[in-house]
């Protein structure tokens, strides 16, 4: 704790909010505060279907430790998910089944396409191959490569990480964002 | 089980042309393997008795499929493989056909696993099985509205928009080819 508090260590606490500041208050704004919890607390379904889940098991082990951004909790129930992490292949068989996991996702979520594969359909440039799941689910972020390797997969996620922590809290109700899910079809 | 000799490839083929006479229409030498190429009216007739005949015991359907030459007369056909477990003998049969009439009788009434090949084979060729229980697409989406094997479909997904130049064998819209 002395460490943390001279600053002399490797390990670093997120940074305080912008706020104004008193004897025994803070005050700073909402969307902020919630914007940096629930950035540093992502719960992550993994949907893992060829190489790139591979990497992402590497992203999860002790070396690259994606625990370390918040996310020590994989939810494999979508309904407890906040990211949808979208790694490999998907063949339009499996589009329905990403689609329905996607819709049992509860509001606010995000989706993160990893690998060529999922972002364009990579080299499956042929007739069972859904080309990009951005057919049938909105994106957030896109990780390219094939497979990526883990440090783009945790660059990845903290560009998610930022889009969470400057989300307006009203965005999920905005006219905008209920014509891109009408886009696709998703109530 | 009487046990007989194991017969010899030709001793097959000439009991088959005896037997069946002008449905066997041609026997090729593929590397080791022989191909029998038989009259699609009289599938199950010749695989019923290479099932039955106590010579031959062909049990095990191997495996089974559609294939499609389009330079040939005859462009589509259905491959089959039998194997006699208890001779230890394979042998393929190939059967053509015309675009119009891609109907052939289902082997399912003499192997149950004939079931799900059949299926794939009209899946991606769109050959129809008379007298099949299930005949509806397998590993494809339901949705699809072609055959994806047939060579006159492009083997590339039409739904893709970020490799639109020629490099891809795909042409954008105005290109014009050197002659």
């Amino acid at each position: 704790m002395k460490d943390l508090q001279n600053n002399s260590s490797d390990i670093k606490v997120v940074d305080a909010l912008p706020s104004y500041q008193g004897p025994g208050f803070m005050a700073t704004s909402l969307d902020k505060a919630i914007g940096l919890a629930r950035k540093n607390s992502i719960w992550p379904l993994p949907f893992a279907t060829s190489c790139c889940g591979i990497e992402f098991m590497a992203t999860m082990a002790s070396t690259y430790d994606f625990a370390r951004f918040g996310s020590e909790r994989l939810s494999f129930s979508p309904r407890q998910a906040d990211l949808l992490m979208v790694m490999g292949t998907i063949a339009k068989k499996m589009g329905p089944v990403l689609r329905q996991v996607y819709e049992q996702m509860a509001e606010p979520r995000w989706v993160l396409s990893v690998g060529a594969c999922a972002c364009s359909g990579g080299i499956f440039d042929s007739y069972p191959v859904l080309q990009g799941i951005d057919h049938i689910i909105p994106v957030d972020v896109y990780v390219p490569g094939c497979p990526p390797r883990p440090e783009q997969i945790l660059q990845g996620v903290m560009n998610i990480q930022q889009l969470i922590g400057n989300e307006s809290l009203r965005r999920r109700n905005s006219p905008e964002y209920k014509a891109l899910l009408a886009s696709y079809g998703i109530e | 089980m009487t046990t007989t000799d194991k017969p010899t490839i030709d001793f097959i083929v000439e009991s088959l042309k005896a037997k069946f006479g002008d449905a066997i229409t041609d026997v090729e030498q593929q590397y080791d393997f022989t191909v029998i190429i038989i009259d699609k009216k009289n599938i199950i007739d010749i695989f019923r008795f290479l099932y039955d005949d106590e010579r031959f015991q062909f049990r095990f359907l191997t495996t089974l499929c559609g294939i499609h030459y389009p330079a040939f007369e005859k462009p589509f056909a259905v491959m089959y493989q039998l194997h006699s477990l208890v001779f230890n003998i394979r042998l393929r049969f190939k059967s053509f056909t015309t675009k119009d009439d891609l109907k052939f009788d289902s082997l399912t009434q003499i192997f149950s696993g004939a079931n799900w090949m059949e299926r794939e084979t009209f899946d991606f060729y769109g050959f129809i099985f008379n007298g099949h229980p299930n005949l509806k697409r397998i590993l494809n989406v339901e949705e699809m509205d072609y055959f994806p094997m047939r060579k006159e479909y492009p083997v590339e997904d039409q739904t893709r928009y970020d490799k639109d130049d020629t490099m891809f064998g795909r042409e954008p819209a105005g290109y014009k080819k050197l002659t």
